[in-house]
Protein backbone atom coordinates (compact mmCIF):
# COMPACT_ATOMS: atom_id res chain seq x y z
CA UNK A 1 0.00 0.00 0.00
CA UNK A 2 2.93 2.34 0.69
CA UNK A 3 3.86 2.25 -2.94
CA UNK A 4 0.40 3.49 -3.91
CA UNK A 5 0.59 6.21 -1.26
CA UNK A 6 3.80 7.53 -2.77
CA UNK A 7 2.30 8.05 -6.27
CA UNK A 8 1.91 11.59 -7.60
CA UNK A 9 -1.47 13.07 -6.66
CA UNK A 10 -3.44 16.26 -6.97
CA UNK A 11 -5.91 16.90 -4.17
CA UNK A 12 -9.11 18.41 -5.52
CA UNK A 13 -10.33 20.93 -2.96
CA UNK A 14 -13.48 21.85 -4.85
CA UNK A 15 -16.80 20.12 -4.29
CA UNK A 16 -17.78 17.67 -7.01
CA UNK A 17 -21.44 16.72 -7.12
CA UNK A 18 -21.71 13.16 -8.34
CA UNK A 19 -24.52 11.83 -10.54
CA UNK A 20 -25.73 9.69 -7.62
CA UNK A 21 -26.41 12.90 -5.66
CA UNK A 22 -23.52 12.65 -3.19
CA UNK A 23 -20.88 15.34 -2.99
CA UNK A 24 -17.16 14.75 -2.64
CA UNK A 25 -14.31 17.15 -1.95
CA UNK A 26 -10.67 17.02 -0.83
CA UNK A 27 -10.18 13.90 -2.88
CA UNK A 28 -7.02 12.73 -4.65
CA UNK A 29 -6.49 12.22 -8.38
CA UNK A 30 -3.33 10.29 -9.14
CA UNK A 31 -1.73 11.45 -12.36
CA UNK A 32 1.38 11.45 -14.51
CA UNK A 33 2.55 13.81 -17.23
CA UNK A 34 4.81 13.24 -20.21
CA UNK A 35 6.51 15.85 -22.37
CA UNK A 36 6.52 19.60 -21.78
CA UNK A 37 3.73 22.14 -21.80
CA UNK A 38 4.74 24.90 -24.23
CA UNK A 39 4.55 28.58 -23.31
CA UNK A 40 1.35 29.07 -25.36
CA UNK A 41 -0.13 26.13 -23.40
CA UNK A 42 -1.70 24.82 -26.58
CA UNK A 43 -0.02 21.40 -26.83
CA UNK A 44 -1.82 19.65 -23.97
CA UNK A 45 -3.35 16.23 -24.49
CA UNK A 46 -5.53 14.53 -21.90
CA UNK A 47 -5.67 10.78 -22.36
CA UNK A 48 -8.28 8.60 -20.69
CA UNK A 49 -7.63 5.01 -19.72
CA UNK A 50 -9.82 1.95 -20.13
CA UNK A 51 -11.42 -0.28 -17.45
CA UNK A 52 -8.24 -1.74 -15.99
CA UNK A 53 -5.78 0.95 -17.06
CA UNK A 54 -4.09 3.56 -14.90
CA UNK A 55 -2.05 6.76 -15.08
CA UNK A 56 1.01 4.94 -16.50
CA UNK A 57 0.54 4.65 -20.29
CA UNK A 58 4.27 4.48 -21.04
CA UNK A 59 7.56 3.81 -19.37
CA UNK A 60 7.67 1.23 -16.60
CA UNK A 61 4.72 1.08 -14.26
CA UNK A 62 6.27 1.44 -10.76
CA UNK A 63 3.64 -0.83 -9.18
CA UNK A 64 3.59 -3.69 -11.67
CA UNK A 65 7.12 -3.18 -13.08
CA UNK A 66 5.64 -3.79 -16.53
CA UNK A 67 5.49 -1.58 -19.61
CA UNK A 68 2.74 1.03 -19.60
CA UNK A 69 -0.56 0.05 -21.23
CA UNK A 70 -0.11 2.35 -24.24
CA UNK A 71 3.61 1.86 -24.84
CA UNK A 72 3.06 1.29 -28.57
CA UNK A 73 1.12 4.52 -29.07
CA UNK A 74 2.60 6.99 -26.62
CA UNK A 75 6.14 8.22 -26.06
CA UNK A 76 8.94 10.11 -27.81
CA UNK A 77 8.38 9.99 -31.62
CA UNK A 78 5.42 7.64 -31.18
CA UNK A 79 1.88 8.23 -32.52
CA UNK A 80 1.20 10.50 -29.55
CA UNK A 81 4.60 12.16 -29.59
CA UNK A 82 5.76 13.31 -26.16
CA UNK A 83 8.58 15.29 -27.78
CA UNK A 84 5.87 17.48 -29.19
CA UNK A 85 2.90 17.22 -26.88
CA UNK A 86 2.32 17.54 -23.14
CA UNK A 87 0.33 14.47 -22.13
CA UNK A 88 -1.68 14.29 -18.93
CA UNK A 89 -2.84 10.87 -17.80
CA UNK A 90 -4.90 10.36 -14.65
CA UNK A 91 -6.27 7.37 -12.82
CA UNK A 92 -10.08 7.53 -12.88
CA UNK A 93 -11.98 8.04 -9.66
CA UNK A 94 -13.22 4.64 -8.56
CA UNK A 95 -9.82 3.24 -9.58
CA UNK A 96 -7.13 1.70 -7.39
CA UNK A 97 -3.90 3.41 -8.48
CA UNK A 98 -4.04 6.29 -6.04
CA UNK A 99 -7.15 8.18 -7.14
CA UNK A 100 -10.19 8.40 -4.90
CA UNK A 101 -11.66 4.89 -4.96
CA UNK A 102 -13.20 2.13 -2.88
CA UNK A 103 -9.77 1.16 -1.49
CA UNK A 104 -9.19 4.75 -0.25
CA UNK A 105 -9.32 5.18 3.51
CA UNK A 106 -12.42 6.86 4.89
CA UNK A 107 -11.09 9.43 7.43
CA UNK A 108 -14.23 9.02 9.53
CA UNK A 109 -13.76 5.30 10.13
CA UNK A 110 -10.06 4.86 9.29
CA UNK A 111 -11.12 1.91 7.15
CA UNK A 112 -11.34 1.46 3.39
CA UNK A 113 -14.60 2.81 1.92
CA UNK A 114 -15.28 -0.54 0.29
CA UNK A 115 -18.99 -0.89 -0.47
CA UNK A 116 -19.68 2.53 1.08
CA UNK A 117 -17.92 4.22 -1.80
CA UNK A 118 -20.47 6.16 -3.87
CA UNK A 119 -21.49 4.73 -7.24
CA UNK A 120 -19.68 6.81 -9.84
CA UNK A 121 -20.30 7.41 -13.54
CA UNK A 122 -18.26 8.21 -16.65
CA UNK A 123 -19.52 11.78 -16.25
CA UNK A 124 -18.13 11.91 -12.69
CA UNK A 125 -14.75 10.57 -13.87
CA UNK A 126 -14.51 13.23 -16.57
CA UNK A 127 -15.55 16.07 -14.28
CA UNK A 128 -12.98 14.96 -11.70
CA UNK A 129 -10.15 14.90 -14.26
CA UNK A 130 -11.16 18.32 -15.54
CA UNK A 131 -9.88 19.78 -12.24
CA UNK A 132 -6.38 18.79 -13.35
CA UNK A 133 -6.63 21.26 -16.23
CA UNK A 134 -7.22 24.10 -13.76
CA UNK A 135 -4.17 22.92 -11.86
CA UNK A 136 -2.05 23.10 -15.02
CA UNK A 137 -3.78 26.37 -16.01
CA UNK A 138 -4.71 24.89 -19.40
CA UNK A 139 -7.71 26.72 -20.84
CA UNK A 140 -7.93 24.62 -23.96
CA UNK A 141 -6.39 21.24 -24.66
CA UNK A 142 -5.10 20.30 -28.06
CA UNK A 143 -6.59 16.80 -27.82
CA UNK A 144 -8.57 14.36 -25.76
CA UNK A 145 -7.88 10.72 -26.65
CA UNK A 146 -8.96 7.37 -25.29
CA UNK A 147 -9.94 3.84 -26.24
CA UNK A 148 -12.78 1.67 -24.94
CA UNK A 149 -13.95 3.23 -21.64
CA UNK A 150 -11.38 5.93 -22.40
CA UNK A 151 -13.30 6.67 -25.61
CA UNK A 152 -16.53 7.02 -23.63
CA UNK A 153 -14.75 9.60 -21.47
CA UNK A 154 -13.64 11.44 -24.61
CA UNK A 155 -17.27 11.67 -25.78
CA UNK A 156 -18.46 12.78 -22.35
CA UNK A 157 -15.65 15.32 -22.06
CA UNK A 158 -16.52 17.05 -25.35
CA UNK A 159 -20.18 16.99 -24.39
CA UNK A 160 -19.49 18.55 -20.98
CA UNK A 161 -16.86 21.01 -22.21
CA UNK A 162 -17.75 21.71 -25.86
CA UNK A 163 -14.81 23.96 -26.65
CA UNK A 164 -12.10 22.74 -24.35
CA UNK A 165 -10.31 20.54 -26.90
CA UNK A 166 -9.27 21.25 -30.49
CA UNK A 167 -9.54 17.60 -31.47
CA UNK A 168 -11.06 14.45 -30.00
CA UNK A 169 -10.17 10.84 -30.81
CA UNK A 170 -12.62 8.30 -29.37
CA UNK A 171 -11.33 4.82 -30.23
CA UNK A 172 -13.15 1.47 -30.21
CA UNK A 173 -16.00 2.70 -28.04
CA UNK A 174 -19.71 3.37 -27.94
CA UNK A 175 -22.05 6.19 -26.98
CA UNK A 176 -24.32 3.78 -25.16
CA UNK A 177 -23.42 0.54 -23.38
CA UNK A 178 -25.32 -2.29 -25.06
CA UNK A 179 -27.22 -5.13 -23.39
CA UNK A 180 -24.37 -7.45 -24.38
CA UNK A 181 -21.81 -5.10 -22.78
CA UNK A 182 -23.85 -4.94 -19.58
CA UNK A 183 -24.32 -8.72 -19.58
CA UNK A 184 -20.58 -9.33 -19.86
CA UNK A 185 -19.84 -6.88 -17.05
CA UNK A 186 -22.49 -8.47 -14.86
CA UNK A 187 -20.82 -11.85 -15.41
CA UNK A 188 -17.60 -10.41 -14.01
CA UNK A 189 -19.30 -8.76 -11.07
CA UNK A 190 -21.18 -11.92 -10.13
CA UNK A 191 -17.92 -13.89 -10.22
CA UNK A 192 -16.43 -11.44 -7.70
CA UNK A 193 -19.48 -11.35 -5.47
CA UNK A 194 -19.77 -15.15 -5.51
CA UNK A 195 -16.31 -15.41 -3.94
CA UNK A 196 -16.90 -15.83 -0.18
CA UNK A 197 -13.86 -13.65 0.49
CA UNK A 198 -15.63 -10.70 -1.10
CA UNK A 199 -17.49 -10.44 2.20
CA UNK A 200 -20.04 -7.95 0.83
CA UNK A 201 -17.18 -5.70 -0.15
CA UNK A 202 -15.59 -5.46 3.30
CA UNK A 203 -12.60 -7.67 2.58
CA UNK A 204 -9.74 -5.15 2.88
CA UNK A 205 -10.25 -4.66 6.63
CA UNK A 206 -9.84 -8.39 7.16
CA UNK A 207 -6.71 -8.61 5.05
CA UNK A 208 -8.34 -10.89 2.48
CA UNK A 209 -9.50 -10.41 -1.07
CA UNK A 210 -11.81 -12.19 -3.52
CA UNK A 211 -8.94 -13.01 -5.82
CA UNK A 212 -10.55 -16.18 -7.25
CA UNK A 213 -13.67 -14.30 -8.26
CA UNK A 214 -11.68 -11.37 -9.62
CA UNK A 215 -9.48 -13.74 -11.64
CA UNK A 216 -12.55 -15.37 -13.22
CA UNK A 217 -13.95 -11.90 -14.02
CA UNK A 218 -10.68 -11.00 -15.72
CA UNK A 219 -10.57 -14.29 -17.65
CA UNK A 220 -14.09 -13.79 -19.00
CA UNK A 221 -13.40 -10.17 -19.90
CA UNK A 222 -10.10 -11.05 -21.54
CA UNK A 223 -11.90 -13.32 -24.02
CA UNK A 224 -14.05 -10.36 -25.09
CA UNK A 225 -10.94 -8.30 -25.85
CA UNK A 226 -9.69 -10.82 -28.43
CA UNK A 227 -11.15 -12.08 -31.69
CA UNK A 228 -12.04 -15.66 -32.52
CA UNK A 229 -9.55 -15.64 -35.37
CA UNK A 230 -6.83 -14.13 -33.19
CA UNK A 231 -7.36 -16.78 -30.51
CA UNK A 232 -7.41 -19.58 -33.07
CA UNK A 233 -4.19 -18.40 -34.69
CA UNK A 234 -2.36 -17.86 -31.43
CA UNK A 235 -3.54 -20.94 -29.52
CA UNK A 236 -5.66 -23.18 -31.71
CA UNK A 237 -6.00 -26.50 -29.87
CA UNK A 238 -2.35 -26.53 -28.85
CA UNK A 239 -1.64 -28.43 -25.65
CA UNK A 240 0.13 -26.95 -22.64
CA UNK A 241 3.47 -28.63 -21.97
CA UNK A 242 2.09 -32.10 -22.67
CA UNK A 243 1.84 -34.49 -25.60
CA UNK A 244 -1.65 -35.81 -25.00
CA UNK A 245 -4.85 -34.98 -23.17
CA UNK A 246 -4.70 -35.91 -19.46
CA UNK A 247 -8.42 -36.70 -19.02
CA UNK A 248 -8.76 -34.23 -16.16
CA UNK A 249 -9.44 -30.60 -15.45
CA UNK A 250 -5.93 -29.22 -15.33
CA UNK A 251 -5.03 -26.77 -18.06
CA UNK A 252 -4.62 -29.22 -20.95
CA UNK A 253 -4.89 -26.48 -23.56
CA UNK A 254 -2.63 -23.48 -23.96
CA UNK A 255 -5.59 -21.12 -24.05
CA UNK A 256 -6.66 -22.37 -20.60
CA UNK A 257 -3.21 -21.82 -19.20
CA UNK A 258 -3.03 -18.38 -20.81
CA UNK A 259 -6.34 -17.26 -19.32
CA UNK A 260 -5.43 -18.61 -15.87
CA UNK A 261 -2.17 -16.67 -16.05
CA UNK A 262 -3.99 -13.48 -17.12
CA UNK A 263 -6.38 -13.91 -14.18
CA UNK A 264 -3.62 -14.55 -11.66
CA UNK A 265 -1.47 -11.54 -12.56
CA UNK A 266 -4.48 -9.26 -12.64
CA UNK A 267 -5.47 -9.86 -9.01
CA UNK A 268 -2.07 -8.67 -7.86
CA UNK A 269 -2.63 -5.22 -9.30
CA UNK A 270 -6.35 -4.61 -9.23
CA UNK A 271 -8.88 -4.10 -6.46
CA UNK A 272 -12.05 -6.19 -6.78
CA UNK A 273 -14.33 -3.37 -5.58
CA UNK A 274 -12.80 -1.01 -8.14
CA UNK A 275 -13.71 -3.59 -10.76
CA UNK A 276 -17.31 -3.54 -9.56
CA UNK A 277 -17.54 0.25 -9.46
CA UNK A 278 -15.86 0.92 -12.80
CA UNK A 279 -17.84 -1.70 -14.72
CA UNK A 280 -20.98 -0.18 -13.21
CA UNK A 281 -19.93 3.26 -14.46
CA UNK A 282 -19.54 1.80 -17.96
CA UNK A 283 -22.95 0.12 -17.80
CA UNK A 284 -24.59 3.38 -16.76
CA UNK A 285 -23.01 5.18 -19.71
CA UNK A 286 -25.67 6.21 -22.19
CA UNK A 287 -24.84 9.57 -23.74
CA UNK A 288 -27.80 9.24 -26.09
CA UNK A 289 -30.18 9.00 -23.15
CA UNK A 290 -28.48 11.93 -21.41
CA UNK A 291 -29.70 13.95 -24.38
CA UNK A 292 -33.22 12.51 -24.52
CA UNK A 293 -32.53 10.06 -27.29
CA UNK A 294 -30.70 12.42 -29.64
CA UNK A 295 -26.95 11.81 -29.56
CA UNK A 296 -26.33 14.75 -31.90
CA UNK A 297 -27.46 17.13 -29.16
CA UNK A 298 -24.53 15.94 -27.01
CA UNK A 299 -22.16 17.71 -29.43
CA UNK A 300 -24.25 20.66 -30.53
CA UNK A 301 -22.27 23.88 -30.51
CA UNK A 302 -18.92 22.10 -30.18
CA UNK A 303 -16.18 23.15 -32.57
CA UNK A 304 -14.05 20.14 -31.69
CA UNK A 305 -12.73 18.18 -34.65
CA UNK A 306 -13.47 14.46 -34.24
CA UNK A 307 -11.57 11.45 -35.51
CA UNK A 308 -13.30 8.18 -34.76
CA UNK A 309 -11.52 4.84 -35.10
CA UNK A 310 -12.87 1.28 -34.94
CA UNK A 311 -11.38 -2.15 -35.65
CA UNK A 312 -12.74 -4.85 -37.96
CA UNK A 313 -12.45 -7.70 -35.44
CA UNK A 314 -13.71 -5.78 -32.37
CA UNK A 315 -16.97 -7.44 -31.37
CA UNK A 316 -17.16 -5.75 -27.96
CA UNK A 317 -17.54 -2.23 -29.37
CA UNK A 318 -18.08 -3.05 -33.05
CA UNK A 319 -17.75 -0.69 -36.00
CA UNK A 320 -21.52 -0.15 -36.19
CA UNK A 321 -21.55 1.41 -32.71
CA UNK A 322 -18.60 3.66 -33.53
CA UNK A 323 -20.27 4.59 -36.79
CA UNK A 324 -23.39 5.66 -34.88
CA UNK A 325 -21.26 8.41 -33.32
CA UNK A 326 -20.09 9.47 -36.80
CA UNK A 327 -23.71 9.58 -37.99
CA UNK A 328 -24.76 11.71 -35.01
CA UNK A 329 -21.93 14.14 -35.69
CA UNK A 330 -22.64 14.35 -39.43
CA UNK A 331 -26.27 15.09 -38.66
CA UNK A 332 -25.20 18.41 -37.12
CA UNK A 333 -22.48 19.15 -39.67
CA UNK A 334 -19.67 18.60 -37.17
CA UNK A 335 -16.11 18.13 -38.37
CA UNK A 336 -15.67 14.35 -38.22
CA UNK A 337 -13.37 11.80 -39.79
CA UNK A 338 -13.68 8.05 -39.47
CA UNK A 339 -11.65 4.96 -40.28
CA UNK A 340 -12.15 1.28 -39.58
CA UNK A 341 -8.75 -0.36 -39.15
CA UNK A 342 -8.26 -3.92 -40.40
CA UNK A 343 -6.94 -6.04 -37.54
CA UNK A 344 -7.40 -9.61 -36.23
CA UNK A 345 -6.47 -8.54 -32.72
CA UNK A 346 -10.00 -7.78 -31.55
CA UNK A 347 -10.95 -4.99 -29.17
CA UNK A 348 -7.41 -4.96 -27.77
CA UNK A 349 -6.10 -3.72 -31.15
CA UNK A 350 -5.92 -0.15 -29.85
CA UNK A 351 -3.37 -1.25 -27.21
CA UNK A 352 -1.23 -3.33 -29.56
CA UNK A 353 1.27 -2.83 -32.36
CA UNK A 354 -1.17 -2.19 -35.21
CA UNK A 355 0.76 0.06 -37.64
CA UNK A 356 -2.28 1.24 -39.65
CA UNK A 357 -3.89 2.44 -36.42
CA UNK A 358 -0.75 4.07 -35.04
CA UNK A 359 -0.01 5.82 -38.34
CA UNK A 360 -3.56 7.16 -38.60
CA UNK A 361 -3.37 8.63 -35.08
CA UNK A 362 0.08 10.09 -35.67
CA UNK A 363 -0.87 11.68 -39.00
CA UNK A 364 -4.13 13.04 -37.68
CA UNK A 365 -2.54 14.61 -34.59
CA UNK A 366 0.45 16.10 -36.39
CA UNK A 367 -1.58 17.47 -39.32
CA UNK A 368 -4.27 18.88 -37.03
CA UNK A 369 -1.74 20.55 -34.77
CA UNK A 370 0.02 22.04 -37.77
CA UNK A 371 -3.23 23.34 -39.19
CA UNK A 372 -4.58 24.77 -35.94
CA UNK A 373 -1.45 26.09 -34.23
CA UNK A 374 1.44 26.28 -36.67
CA UNK A 375 -0.17 28.00 -39.64
CA UNK A 376 1.95 30.98 -40.54
CA UNK A 377 0.17 34.24 -41.09
CA UNK B 1 -2.93 17.97 -61.37
CA UNK B 2 -5.43 16.35 -63.67
CA UNK B 3 -7.21 18.71 -66.06
CA UNK B 4 -10.51 17.30 -64.80
CA UNK B 5 -9.73 18.47 -61.27
CA UNK B 6 -8.79 21.94 -62.48
CA UNK B 7 -12.17 22.29 -64.16
CA UNK B 8 -14.05 20.99 -61.11
CA UNK B 9 -12.16 23.43 -58.88
CA UNK B 10 -12.98 26.32 -61.19
CA UNK B 11 -16.70 25.63 -60.72
CA UNK B 12 -16.54 25.99 -56.94
CA UNK B 13 -17.08 29.28 -55.14
CA UNK B 14 -14.60 30.33 -52.46
CA UNK B 15 -15.22 29.21 -48.88
CA UNK B 16 -18.19 27.02 -49.73
CA UNK B 17 -18.92 23.77 -47.92
CA UNK B 18 -17.98 20.73 -49.99
CA UNK B 19 -18.34 16.95 -49.85
CA UNK B 20 -16.19 14.87 -52.20
CA UNK B 21 -17.90 11.49 -52.64
CA UNK B 22 -15.42 8.78 -53.57
CA UNK B 23 -12.55 11.17 -52.89
CA UNK B 24 -9.84 8.59 -53.64
CA UNK B 25 -6.41 9.50 -52.30
CA UNK B 26 -7.53 13.08 -51.71
CA UNK B 27 -5.69 14.80 -54.57
CA UNK B 28 -8.64 16.99 -55.53
CA UNK B 29 -9.61 17.67 -51.91
CA UNK B 30 -6.09 18.76 -51.06
CA UNK B 31 -6.06 21.23 -53.96
CA UNK B 32 -9.44 22.65 -52.99
CA UNK B 33 -8.43 22.82 -49.32
CA UNK B 34 -5.24 24.75 -50.12
CA UNK B 35 -6.74 27.08 -52.73
CA UNK B 36 -10.50 27.41 -52.52
CA UNK B 37 -12.15 26.35 -49.28
CA UNK B 38 -11.03 24.77 -46.02
CA UNK B 39 -14.52 23.45 -45.41
CA UNK B 40 -14.19 20.23 -47.37
CA UNK B 41 -14.51 16.60 -46.43
CA UNK B 42 -14.49 13.29 -48.23
CA UNK B 43 -16.30 9.98 -48.25
CA UNK B 44 -14.17 7.05 -49.42
CA UNK B 45 -14.67 3.29 -49.50
CA UNK B 46 -11.04 2.15 -49.73
CA UNK B 47 -9.13 1.93 -46.45
CA UNK B 48 -5.85 2.55 -48.23
CA UNK B 49 -7.18 5.75 -49.75
CA UNK B 50 -8.64 6.85 -46.40
CA UNK B 51 -5.16 6.51 -44.87
CA UNK B 52 -3.69 8.50 -47.77
CA UNK B 53 -6.21 11.29 -47.08
CA UNK B 54 -5.39 11.33 -43.36
CA UNK B 55 -1.72 11.59 -44.29
CA UNK B 56 -2.55 14.71 -46.30
CA UNK B 57 -4.37 16.21 -43.31
CA UNK B 58 -7.81 15.86 -44.93
CA UNK B 59 -11.07 15.12 -43.16
CA UNK B 60 -12.35 11.83 -44.52
CA UNK B 61 -15.01 9.35 -43.53
CA UNK B 62 -14.61 5.72 -44.50
CA UNK B 63 -17.91 4.67 -46.02
CA UNK B 64 -19.95 3.61 -49.00
CA UNK B 65 -21.79 6.31 -50.93
CA UNK B 66 -24.68 3.95 -51.62
CA UNK B 67 -25.23 3.36 -47.89
CA UNK B 68 -23.80 6.34 -46.06
CA UNK B 69 -25.06 9.50 -47.75
CA UNK B 70 -28.31 9.17 -45.79
CA UNK B 71 -26.68 10.49 -42.59
CA UNK B 72 -26.08 13.97 -44.03
CA UNK B 73 -28.92 16.47 -43.59
CA UNK B 74 -30.73 18.05 -46.55
CA UNK B 75 -28.72 20.71 -48.41
CA UNK B 76 -25.91 20.57 -45.86
CA UNK B 77 -23.23 21.19 -48.51
CA UNK B 78 -22.90 23.87 -51.19
CA UNK B 79 -21.32 21.34 -53.53
CA UNK B 80 -21.17 17.58 -53.64
CA UNK B 81 -18.52 16.24 -56.00
CA UNK B 82 -18.66 12.84 -57.68
CA UNK B 83 -15.67 12.28 -59.94
CA UNK B 84 -15.85 9.32 -62.37
CA UNK B 85 -17.63 7.10 -59.89
CA UNK B 86 -21.30 7.22 -60.90
CA UNK B 87 -20.92 4.31 -63.30
CA UNK B 88 -19.59 2.06 -60.52
CA UNK B 89 -22.69 2.20 -58.34
CA UNK B 90 -25.38 -0.46 -58.16
CA UNK B 91 -28.08 2.19 -58.34
CA UNK B 92 -26.60 5.34 -59.91
CA UNK B 93 -29.99 7.03 -60.19
CA UNK B 94 -30.54 6.78 -56.43
CA UNK B 95 -27.02 8.01 -55.65
CA UNK B 96 -27.58 11.02 -57.91
CA UNK B 97 -30.84 11.81 -56.13
CA UNK B 98 -29.03 11.59 -52.79
CA UNK B 99 -26.25 13.90 -54.01
CA UNK B 100 -28.84 16.52 -54.87
CA UNK B 101 -30.62 16.09 -51.55
CA UNK B 102 -27.40 16.52 -49.54
CA UNK B 103 -25.88 19.25 -51.72
CA UNK B 104 -27.30 22.43 -53.15
CA UNK B 105 -25.34 21.60 -56.28
CA UNK B 106 -23.69 18.44 -57.50
CA UNK B 107 -20.64 18.29 -59.75
CA UNK B 108 -20.57 14.95 -61.56
CA UNK B 109 -18.00 13.74 -64.05
CA UNK B 110 -18.45 10.69 -66.27
CA UNK B 111 -16.10 8.86 -68.61
CA UNK B 112 -17.84 9.04 -72.00
CA UNK B 113 -18.58 5.65 -73.55
CA UNK B 114 -19.65 7.47 -76.71
CA UNK B 115 -16.15 8.80 -77.47
CA UNK B 116 -15.05 7.89 -81.01
CA UNK B 117 -12.09 5.82 -79.81
CA UNK B 118 -14.42 3.67 -77.74
CA UNK B 119 -16.81 3.27 -80.66
CA UNK B 120 -13.97 2.40 -83.06
CA UNK B 121 -12.53 -0.09 -80.63
CA UNK B 122 -15.78 -1.99 -80.43
CA UNK B 123 -16.52 -1.63 -84.14
CA UNK B 124 -13.17 -2.77 -85.50
CA UNK B 125 -11.65 -4.92 -82.76
CA UNK B 126 -14.97 -6.39 -81.66
CA UNK B 127 -13.79 -6.53 -78.06
CA UNK B 128 -14.82 -4.45 -75.05
CA UNK B 129 -13.09 -1.06 -75.22
CA UNK B 130 -9.99 -0.46 -73.11
CA UNK B 131 -8.82 3.16 -73.18
CA UNK B 132 -6.94 5.67 -71.02
CA UNK B 133 -10.11 6.63 -69.15
CA UNK B 134 -11.45 3.06 -69.16
CA UNK B 135 -8.32 1.07 -68.38
CA UNK B 136 -9.92 -2.19 -67.18
CA UNK B 137 -10.88 -5.37 -68.99
CA UNK B 138 -14.53 -6.46 -69.08
CA UNK B 139 -13.93 -9.04 -66.32
CA UNK B 140 -12.29 -6.75 -63.80
CA UNK B 141 -13.89 -3.40 -64.43
CA UNK B 142 -15.59 -1.76 -61.44
CA UNK B 143 -17.92 -0.03 -63.88
CA UNK B 144 -21.38 -1.54 -63.77
CA UNK B 145 -23.34 1.18 -65.55
CA UNK B 146 -21.34 2.78 -68.34
CA UNK B 147 -23.10 5.55 -70.21
CA UNK B 148 -22.43 8.14 -72.88
CA UNK B 149 -22.68 11.91 -72.43
CA UNK B 150 -25.90 11.76 -74.44
CA UNK B 151 -27.31 9.07 -72.16
CA UNK B 152 -26.50 11.19 -69.13
CA UNK B 153 -27.99 14.38 -70.55
CA UNK B 154 -31.17 12.51 -71.53
CA UNK B 155 -31.32 10.87 -68.10
CA UNK B 156 -31.05 14.21 -66.29
CA UNK B 157 -33.76 15.63 -68.53
CA UNK B 158 -36.13 12.79 -67.69
CA UNK B 159 -35.47 13.10 -63.95
CA UNK B 160 -35.81 16.90 -64.10
CA UNK B 161 -32.27 17.41 -62.83
CA UNK B 162 -31.20 20.78 -64.15
CA UNK B 163 -27.80 20.81 -65.87
CA UNK B 164 -26.52 24.29 -65.08
CA UNK B 165 -23.12 23.66 -66.65
CA UNK B 166 -22.10 20.95 -69.14
CA UNK B 167 -18.43 20.77 -70.05
CA UNK B 168 -16.59 18.52 -72.46
CA UNK B 169 -13.00 17.48 -71.91
CA UNK B 170 -10.92 15.90 -74.63
CA UNK B 171 -7.25 15.63 -73.86
CA UNK B 172 -6.54 19.12 -72.57
CA UNK B 173 -9.25 20.67 -74.70
CA UNK B 174 -12.18 22.16 -72.80
CA UNK B 175 -15.46 23.16 -74.44
CA UNK B 176 -19.11 23.59 -73.54
CA UNK B 177 -21.81 21.12 -74.38
CA UNK B 178 -25.21 22.43 -75.46
CA UNK B 179 -28.33 20.99 -77.07
CA UNK B 180 -27.14 21.74 -80.60
CA UNK B 181 -23.67 20.25 -80.37
CA UNK B 182 -24.61 17.32 -78.11
CA UNK B 183 -24.24 14.57 -80.74
CA UNK B 184 -20.88 15.95 -81.84
CA UNK B 185 -19.55 16.39 -78.30
CA UNK B 186 -20.76 12.90 -77.55
CA UNK B 187 -18.31 11.74 -80.20
CA UNK B 188 -15.34 13.93 -79.26
CA UNK B 189 -15.43 14.13 -75.44
CA UNK B 190 -13.41 11.77 -73.32
CA UNK B 191 -15.00 13.13 -70.18
CA UNK B 192 -18.20 14.99 -69.38
CA UNK B 193 -18.27 17.39 -66.42
CA UNK B 194 -21.69 18.51 -65.22
CA UNK B 195 -22.95 20.92 -62.63
CA UNK B 196 -26.42 19.83 -61.57
CA UNK B 197 -29.09 21.43 -59.42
Amino acid sequence: MNKIDSLKKYIVKDVLKLDCGKEISNFPIAYETYGKLNTEKNNGILIFHALTGDQFPCGTNPITNKDGWWSYALGPNKAIDTNKFFVISANVIGGCMGSFGPSSIDPLTNKAYGPNFPVITINDMVNAQNFLLDYFKIKKLFAVIGGSMGGMQVLQFVSNFPNKADVAIPIACTASHSAQNIALNELGRQAIMADSEWNKGNYLDNGISPSKGLAVARMAAHITYLSKKGLQEKFGRKLQERDALKFGFDADFQIESYLRYQGSVFVDRFDANSYLYITRAMDYFDLTKQFNGNLSDAFKGSKTKFFIISFTSDWLYPTTENRDIVIALNAIGADVGFIEITSDKGHDSFLLDVPDFLNAVKNFLNNSYKKIHETRI
Amino acid sequence: MKQEFKIISSLIEKNSKILDVGCGNGELMKYILDNISNNIRGLEISKKNVQACIEKGLTVIEGNAELDLGQFPNKSFNYVILSQTLQAFLKPDEVLRELLRVGKKAIVTIPNFGHWKVRMHLLFKGTMPVTENLPNEWYNTPNLHMCTIKDFVNFCGKREFELTKSISLSGKKVSYINKRNLSFKNLTSELGIFEIE
